[in-house]
């Protein structure tokens, strides 16, 4: 046998080496991101999470560009995100909220403690309008255009270094 | 002192809060009345991927997310739509890897056509083997 043929078992190892070192040293992406970018929002009506407020239907995703934050108030990394979406606001953003799996009086001492930036408050009690989003958790937001499509997904709480990104998307939505 | 000290630091402990309040959706963890639609809903619970625990089929995962997808899975059998149906709405939102049963695509094709290959590679070295003994 060749000397070639006997050191390919080696090559062989040694490459397989390789691409088990560099698949450790550069992990998966495992964000799992909704397949609707670019699709308009599927059609849904949640009523009001809280009482005598608006709820959020896909038919109110019309007009301006807006912002949907999927939220609950047992979602630690909401508290977080809460007061950047308050900045966001200020700035003229318009905020819809879906909260999911939430009871109207824990929802109330929520926002009471870390304050309300949104126009309206759908609730989503058994996850329906998320999986229909195509979200996998809390908290997550949604740039819809004027016409309703989806034009961009934030996976995890908005963080004040992502404000630039989300406002121009927004613009660009525009 | 210090065991009444922890005795009191277990009743006040509190459990990490990641999960909601509310009670699981009504067909999470109950089966539907009839059984052969049940049959159907467990058959494509079995094969969907959880999105919480990654590696679990939601009909194994303890996830409140998990509980969801087997209320709307079987909401949507009980309301007489296909599994196929019900699949193919959920990879057009999280794509195939929402599936447990991938579709084959040509990207696939070595891996189905390696085991032959290798034994093709092997029954050749062995013919080799016994012509060289024989010679």
């Amino acid at each position: 046998m060749s000397r070639w043929l006997r050191l390919t078992p080696v090559v062989l190892l040694g490459l397989l080496l390789a691409a088990l070192v560099w698949r450790l040293a550069h992990p998966e992406d495992t964000t799992i991101r909704s397949r609707l970018a670019g699709q308009p929002v599927p059609a849904f009506a949640l009523p009001a999470a809280l009482p005598g407020q608006m709820g959020l239907a896909s038919a109110d995703l019309k007009g301006r560009p807006r912002l949907v934050n999927l939220f609950a108030s047992w979602c630690v990394p909401c508290i977080a995100e809460a007061p950047v979406l308050q900045q966001l606001q200020r700035r003229g953003v318009v905020i819809d909220g879906i909260a999911i799996r939430d009871r109207p009086e824990d929802l109330a001492a929520f926002l009471a403690a870390h304050g309300n930036p949104f126009e309206r408050i759908g609730a989503d009690n058994a996850s329906r309008v998320q999986l229909a989003l195509g979200s996998a958790g809390v908290p997550e937001s949604f740039v819809v255009d004027g016409r309703g499509i989806i034009r961009h997904q934030h996976v995890g709480p908005i963080e004040p270094g992502d404000m630039p990104t989300i406002l121009a998307e927004l613009e660009k939505a525009r | 002192m210090r065991r009444a000290l922890l005795l009191v630091a277990l009743l006040v402990a509190q459990p990490a809060l990641a999960d909601s309040s509310l009670p699981p959706a009504q067909w999470a963890n109950r089966q539907l009345p009839d059984p052969r639609q049940e049959a159907k809903a467990e058959a494509l619970m079995e094969e969907l991927r959880c999105l919480v625990c990654q590696g679990q089929s939601i009909a194994d995962s303890d996830a409140e997310l998990a509980g969801d997808m087997r209320h709307l899975v079987r909401t949507r059998i009980a309301a007489g739509e296909s599994p196929t149906a019900i699949r193919s709405w959920l990879i057009e939102r999280y794509g195939n890897w929402i599936s447990f049963r991938p579709p084959a695509k040509p990207i696939g094709w070595p891996l189905w056509g390696a085991p032959v290959a290798l034994l093709l590679l092997g029954l050749l070295l062995v013919r080799k083997r016994i012509r060289l003994r024989r010679g």
